[in-house]
């Protein structure tokens, strides 16, 4: 896993070191790292559902690598853009920040990705509780869709890339739904979520026929 | 995973350096002595016979016009012909050079119609004949890159005058190759086409007769490469990249403004005119700097591209926020 994970940034010092970047190299830099941190984060959003349908216990063991790959090429894409692109041309890059939504997006989550990189270890999530630690990571899900929506923001029209990963995202997240609905129906009372609750009082309410 | 390939032309058809610079003593010898002053010489003649005969990369010779020469250095051919938007061939960059094997420039046509005295339709060979310049123009892309390139062809105006346009003609509209067979990317795909085929571009009528509006038939001393654009396109070195129309089979003479292929596939992001302009930013990315290709810092993108001094007087009155 740690060599697949490794490989594009093999395959991205390949293209350096025999001058293989293109016309380009900034722009191919910046989109390659883009594109893995994409991948990654789609990957490990593949754990749980994959999991689900082939009830792999283990799957779950390569969620934290890919996560954390998926952070780390995130700090890599947006390096390459503060460093290379805009060369620490703060005043410039703000603007941008602020004047474009693909990029405001792009930033966001990365700023979603940051805490949950540095909660990622057991200890942290000792420290948290598994309950408040579940939830917090739960901001992948929002990390994930701006991610998309970064990359079909910046994309022209006619590049259907985009699309490719946003059907793949939309997938993964519909499998988690249309599974948190099947348990909440096949368990209502071990659900015990505010609605249905409240559904249960009101049911017993109506049921009540006692006079008042 | 992506995989890089080479460019599709063989080291073979690289002009070398030497012939290429030795033509450039013969060419500045001959413009000294006066005989490209419209005198074509039999050995002209029979390179331009061999060039169309030739395949692409093949050499292709026109004195450079010192009129149109520019102050920085030229991209390497390499990145000119490896790096470019053809949305025919894909839409990756790399698509083009990768792709471009499967254009047949010959036998090629292209029509000269509309409001026009004299509507025509011009062989290849005979648009090879007219009196041919190289033209060191920059090439600025919308997606905020640039390259400087040495063009080879003749003003758009020299053919518009042999089919004279009516006093009705106000636009002139170029439409390129439509046919998926040639251009893999014209082919839907499983979320559609990219484009709306074939490619339409336009220019009004005195844009279009403007000098520096040029139909192109070669670049560095070569044959256009398909990948560029094969066999005839239009450079418009005051506009962004994808108004300098490729592969085009029609010039048509209107009197209504063309819909061009991007303001229809994206009428909020890009407009008829789509002159470069660094205060009017592109809806998602700014226009106000540019990555000038083989350099690593970003530059400042000049007004139209650098021509301001030749185009400006085009638009005087016209508000440029709101045509862009």
């Amino acid at each position: 896993m740690w060599l697949a994970a490794l490989a594009p940034l093999a395959y991205l010092a390949g293209c350096v070191l025999t001058d293989n970047l293109g016309a380009n190299p900034i722009d191919f830099v910046t989109d390659t790292l883009g594109d893995w941190t994409l991948r990654m984060l789609l990957a490990s959003l593949a754990v749980t559902p994959l999991r689900l349908l082939t009830g792999q216990a283990w799957l779950v063991t390569l969620r934290r690598l890919l996560g954390l790959f998926a952070f780390a090429y995130a700090v890599m894409h947006f390096s390459v853009w503060v460093v290379l692109d805009f060369f620490f041309d703060w005043p410039l890059m703000a603007a941008d920040i602020v004047k474009r939504p693909y990029i405001t997006v792009g930033m966001t989550a990365l700023v979603l990705l940051t805490p949950l990189a540095l909660t990622s270890t057991a200890g942290m999530v000792k420290r948290l509780g598994a309950r408040a630690w579940r939830r917090l990571h739960r901001l992948v899900y929002v990390a994930a869709i701006l991610g998309v929506l970064h990359y079909l923001w910046l994309a022209k029209v006619g590049v259907k890339t985009p699309w490719v990963y946003a059907a793949i995202l939309a997938l993964l997240l519909g499998i988690r739904i249309v599974a948190a609905v099947r348990r909440r129906a096949s368990a209502p009372r071990a659900g015990a979520s505010v609605e249905a609750a409240r559904a249960r009082w009101v049911k017993r309410r109506l049921e009540d026929t006692r006079p008042r | 995973m992506l995989i890089r390939r080479a460019p599709t032309f063989r080291s073979s058809e690289i002009t070398d350096e030497k012939l290429y610079l030795g033509r450039r003593r013969f060419i500045a010898g001959a413009t000294a002595l006066g005989l490209s002053g419209g005198i074509v010489t039999d050995a002209l003649l029979s390179e331009l016979a061999e060039a169309a005969k030739a395949p692409q990369g093949a050499p292709l010779k026109a004195p450079r016009n010192p009129a149109f020469v520019h102050a920085d250095p030229l991209n390497k051919i390499e990145d000119a012909t490896s790096y470019n938007n053809f949305y025919e061939f894909g839409v990756n960059k790399d698509d083009p050079a990768r792709l471009g094997g499967t254009l047949k420039t010959r036998p090629w046509t292209v029509k000269v119609e509309g409001l026009v005295a004299k509507p025509k339709t011009y062989d290849i060979d005979e648009l090879l004949r007219f009196p041919l310049e190289e033209r060191v123009y920059s090439l600025r892309c919308v997606e905020a890159w640039s390259m400087i390139i040495p063009w080879i062809g003749f003003p758009l105006s020299a053919l518009l005058k042999q089919v004279e346009p009516t006093s009705t003609a106000k636009y002139v509209e170029f439409v390129t190759l439509h046919d998926p067979q040639q251009f893999p990317g014209q082919k839907p795909g499983f979320f559609g086409s990219s484009l709306d085929w074939p490619y339409v571009e336009g220019l009004r009528l005195d844009e279009a007769m403007h000098p520096l509006t040029l139909m192109t038939v070669g670049m560095y001393g070569q044959v256009l490469p398909n990948q560029n654009g094969a066999p005839f396109r239009v450079v418009v070195p005051w506009k962004y990249g994808f108004k300098s129309g490729k592969s085009i089979v029609r010039v048509r003479l209107t009197a209504d403004q063309p819909k061009t292929s991007w303001e229809k596939a994206a009428p909020q992001e890009y407009g008829f005119y789509s002159n470069v302009n660094p205060t009017v930013d592109h809806p998602r990315w700014s226009q106000a700097t540019e990555r000038r290709i083989g350099e690593f810092r970003r530059r400042k993108t000049l007004m139209f591209n650098g021509y301001a001094d030749q185009v400006a007087s085009l638009y005087t009155g016209l508000d440029l926020k709101k045509h862009y």
